[in-house]
């Protein structure tokens, strides 16, 4: 017999149903994949505003004394760069062997109170490690499953959300700058996002995420599906956990060396000693493909007859109106890049990621 | 809901057929194969003057997530492809029996459309598959 897994379901499903949604399994989550037009869907994120339930991705706070000294160690950027609470900043945890076991937000809340949002695809192994790891300090870990999570996007997503937030809640989020975040009341409020353009990621309590949803609705922020969310993070050149970088693969291979700090020669993290010393073999490169045919994960790449690599992410671009992709080569192949496929070979360009920003066109041909 | 009409011949891999009065067959994919889909951005057409034989992989069509193989429903020479949706293969997604259609196919054995689902036929096989 055929075994029956129930799918979690977020705070807003009833209103994805309303909305049309069409829901598939997504990391053990029922998730909305579009709502008809997966294009249209992403132009309104560009173009205008969009929203994104994102409430299967993990909540995880972390309390105490020794809640930096936690951190510093547990995650390959460095906290203590941030100037002060109510900053957010993008970083890895790291395995042993310096590969990615996933790429999170940490926000700096108080100087004992700092708040991880992970994938939901990493959950079980990122629980884990934090489990195990906070047995070694004076903190406490909670997580926080009674939230739900909305992404607004978009050029105008913040003026409108402005038009929905309560008064006290909204003269804190207007002052917020580009990775700021703010808890207030139950609001817990960021100024981040997944898709290249402006907006807030708001965590809110389960039970009143209908009502903002459906506030945000009525001001004319459209919802969007994970379809669209794929496409304008790509579009974005920001990576997928699972896809552009994993356990096997180290940050620099994944255009992440940004990500990692050594400005503190004596912080210890996780994984520091190996990627320290490593040579970099492979980076991850965008391409751009004009012929007949849409770049897809997995396609392999080929220079001088050799395969040499391939693609981590691919797809049409909205915005673009061709495709593009994410894909991981040797660091010495810089041209004559040709991908196979259905078994022809056809060229690909390679440019600088990202390729749209702020809806603006901005890669460049290398 | 998906809309199957009357006067096609489906196959189970959610293609159609429609008999021109001169014979030719058209051949596109349903519409319950491109609602699966989602919105379709390349199409990859078979060959004028190729020969086709019933299943054989002879189009491709690509949506934003994914790539399908379209499977031919018919034994039969292609005679003509629908250009215009390297320009604008949202035409099978907007109209998947009428500008959506894919490739036109000279058949040479009638008997062969007996073998395909008339539209409740085709109509059950998409229910069974939930």
């Amino acid at each position: 017999m055929a075994e029956v897994k129930i799918l979690n379901k977020t705070p807003l499903y009833n209103c994805h149903l309303a909305a049309g949604a069409k829901m598939v399994p997504f990391c053990s989550w029922s998730m909305p994949i579009n709502y008809g037009s997966q294009i249209e869907e992403h132009n309104a994120v560009r173009q205008n505003a969009g929203m994104f339930d994102v409430s299967h991705m993990a909540i995880f706070d972390i309390k105490g004394p020794e809640v930096q000294k936690l951190l510093r160690f547990l995650l390959a950027n460095d906290i203590s760069k941030l100037k002060g609470p109510g900053r957010a900043q993008y970083t890895l945890m790291l395995n042993e062997s310096g590969g990615v076991i996933d790429d999170l937000l940490v926000y700096y809340i108080d100087d004992q109170n700092y708040r991880i949002v992970s994938n939901a695809g990493t959950h079980d192994k990122v629980a884990a490690l934090l489990s195990s790891q906070v047995q070694n300090f004076d903190v406490k870990l909670t997580e926080d499953k009674d939230s739900a999570i909305i992404a607004i996007q978009g050029p105008k997503a913040c003026k409108l959300a402005h038009s929905v937030l309560p008064d006290q809640i909204r003269d804190v989020a207007s002052a917020l700058k580009f990775f700021q975040c703010a808890k207030v009341d139950d609001y817990f409020i960021s100024r981040t996002g997944y898709t290249g353009e402006d907006g807030f990621e708001i965590i809110i309590p389960a039970d009143k995420s209908e009502k903002l949803w459906n506030n945000l609705l009525n001001v004319g922020v459209n919802p969007a599906g994970l379809g669209a969310r794929d496409t304008l993070r790509l579009e974005a050149g920001l990576n997928l956990y699972g896809n552009d970088m994993d356990e096997s693969t180290t940050p620099d291979e994944s255009n992440l060396s940004w990500v990692v700090s050594f400005d503190d020669p004596d912080r210890n993290f996780i994984g520091r000693s190996v990627i320290e010393n490593k040579e970099q073999t492979h980076k991850l490169v965008g391409l751009v493909f004009q012929g007949a045919g849409i770049l897809r994960a997995h396609q392999k790449l080929i220079h001088n007859e050799q395969e040499i690599g391939e693609i981590t992410s691919g797809s049409y671009s909205p915005t673009l109106e061709f495709s593009v992709a994410m894909a991981r080569i040797p660091v010495a192949v810089e041209k004559e890049i040709f991908v196979n496929i259905r078994g022809k070979h056809q060229p690909v360009k390679l440019v600088s990621l990202p390729f749209v920003r702020r809806g603006e066109v901005v890669y460049k041909e290398l | 809901m998906s809309d199957f009409p009357d006067d096609l011949k489906y196959a189970k891999s959610h293609e159609w057929v429609k008999i021109e009065e001169d014979g030719t067959a058209l051949v596109g994919i349903t519409d319950h194969a491109q609602a699966q889909m989602g919105d379709l951005v390349f199409v990859e057409l078979p060959e004028i003057g190729q020969e086709l034989s019933i299943g054989d992989e002879c189009a491709v069509v690509e949506s934003v997530k994914a790539a399908s193989d379209v499977y031919s429903p018919l034994t039969g020479e292609v005679e003509d492809v629908n250009d215009t949706l390297d320009k604008t293969p949202g035409f099978v997604n907007n109209d998947p029996y009428g500008s959506g259609w894919l490739f036109r196919v000279r058949i040479d054995d009638e008997s062969q459309l007996d073998d395909l689902l008339d539209a409740e036929a085709y109509a059950e096989v998409v229910e069974q598959e939930g």
